[in-house]
């Protein structure tokens, strides 16, 4: 049995990564993950960690310290949000192309400008193709749980890859919510430690890394990365099963909830799934089958069993918290329908974008939601699929 | 570590392209991006010793007995003129690469 606590999201992954006691925590501060590595040097302050802390001047310098580290052979943290991960850019392809499984805490926030603090998913979305695993949460538990279960994603020999574990900035990062915390000794067991392969401080084997990969290579080092990827799926759910094993709680993909005999469902991710099943509750309450499929492993994009799990329905909706500014819908939105496509499923899918620059997302917001799809189901028409909701506009 | 050429498949070439020896650099010949290069005039050089410091590279071999300069090596001499601009004998004549 686990230890009963009530921690905030940033509380959440900062004790995680204390269980964790990585080698390197190097990290420079910004609203909303703030806290995670304040938190963090406290305890290489308390001794409660062996790690180095690395206080570093910028985000870039942040995501290269932990490269430095990983190629060294070391285990290496970080955390930030928005532009944070903005500066970060350069380096975040650096790590994934040089195949460090470095694991960063990001707290998604909107990428400014005009400036704003609060979330969405616009940082997360601006990296979803730079090859890292990509994991959203909930709430602080699984936000907890998703960073003890990502070194051993990451680091996994058929993989090799760097992984974010994503929050909802204040939604969940500052709220306090209870929580059920694994064993100290138990995470160190499962986490287990870390012996690449490879590493620059291995001194029975020098070698290079990063060398200059021309027109005759750079692309099977990329087809390389795009199998790691896909190897990541096996790997992901192997170590949910052994996660399950010791927490009881159960992660795959995603989480169906009242799904498979839901006629109409929302696609979304992270807290919003949250409020999500408060409205698909009431409306079970009402005889409505409504349904909902919260997408937890964004990257690598579980295309054929998402596609499956969405197949019966008869009208669905995919939730975007970022928007692309492409005239064409959402990433998660072009995700989902692309995957319904190839897998010759065809659904009438709209999209949503919502929440933008933290704007508040309501149960009757949501509820909206599920009464546009009832409709959809009914007539068949779609009319536009690029909607939005909680946007304020002029009385037509 | 096994030869890894442009005609290796993807799966048998390491992951983001680390090379597992030491020394490398040396089997990556810079010296085909040149368009000029310099020709070493051995009857004008009185060894002063003034342009191998210069060179970025490591294309003016010395002579580790004698202490004297060699002709360039030009596998690494990218032609940068540096070492002609040095000489104060005119010991060194930058040519096109084709004459």
């Amino acid at each position: 049995m686990g230890i009963r606590e009530r921690l905030s999201g940033n509380e959440a992954a900062a004790t995680a990564m204390k269980q964790i006691n990585p080698d390197v925590v190097a990290a420079y501060p910004i609203t909303p993950s703030t806290e995670i590595p304040q938190y963090f040097s406290t305890f290489v302050a308390n001794g409660s960690v062996d790690s180095d802390f690395v206080a570093v001047e910028s985000e870039h310098s942040a995501m290269s310290a932990c490269i430095g580290a990983e190629a060294a052979g070391a285990r290496a943290m970080t955390a930030t949000s928005a532009n944070g991960l903005s500066l970060m850019w350069e380096m975040i392809y650096i790590a994934s192309s040089l195949r460090l499984p470095i694991v960063l805490s990001l707290v998604n926030r909107a990428v400014s400008g005009p400036l704003n603090i609060h979330n969405d998913h616009s940082d997360a979305m601006g990296v979803r193709d730079a090859g890292w695993i990509m994991l959203f949460s909930e709430n602080n538990q699984e936000a907890y749980d998703n960073t003890l279960m990502a070194h051993r994603i990451a680091e996994h020999k058929d993989v090799m890859l760097p992984l974010m574990v994503c929050q909802d900035g204040f939604i969940t990062s500052h709220s306090i919510e209870n929580i059920e915390l694994v064993e100290d000794d138990k995470v160190k067991e499962f986490v287990g430690e870390y012996h690449p392969e490879h590493y620059l401080l291995n001194r029975d084997e020098p070698i290079a890394v990063g060398p200059l990969d021309v027109q005759s290579y750079l692309f099977e080092h990329k087809a390389q990365q795009a199998q790691a990827m896909e190897n990541a799926k096996k790997v992901i759910l192997e170590v949910a099963e052994d996660f399950e094993k010791m927490t009881g709680r159960k992660y795959g993909f995603f989480e169906k909830y009242k799904l498979d005999d839901a006629e109409v469902a929302i696609v979304c991710m992270n807290s919003t799934a949250g409020t999500t099943k408060f409205v698909v509750d009431n409306l079970r309450e009402q005889g409505i089958k409504a349904g909902l499929l919260k997408l937890r492993v964004f990257r690598p994009f579980p295309v054929n069993e998402i596609a499956k799990a969405l197949s019966h329905l008869k009208a669905m909706a995919i939730l975007d918290k970022a928007s692309s500014l492409n005239a064409a819908g959402g990433a998660l939105y072009e995700d989902v329908t692309s995957a319904m496509y190839v897998n010759n499923f065809h659904v009438p899918a709209v999209n949503y974008v919502y929440g933008i620059g933290g704007r508040d997302t309501r149960a009757d917001e949501i509820e909206g939601v599920y009464k546009d799809l009832l409709e959809i189901a009914k007539t068949g028409n779609i009319d536009n699929p690029y909607r939005y909701f909680g946007l304020r506009r002029e009385a037509k | 570590m096994t030869e890894i050429n442009a005609n290796t498949p993807m799966e048998k070439m390491t992951p983001g392209g680390d090379i597992y020896t030491a020394g490398n650099a040396r089997e990556f010949k810079t010296g085909d991006w040149r368009s000029v290069k310099p020709v070493f005039l051995s009857e004008k050089c009185k060894q002063c010793g003034l342009c191998f410091p210069v060179c970025p590279d490591d294309a003016i071999p010395v002579n580790k007995e004698t202490l004297q300069r060699e002709d360039f090596n030009y596998d690494y001499c990218k032609g940068c003129g540096v070492c002609a601009k040095t000489c104060p004998f005119g010991a060194i004549e930058m040519r096109k690469e084709d004459d």
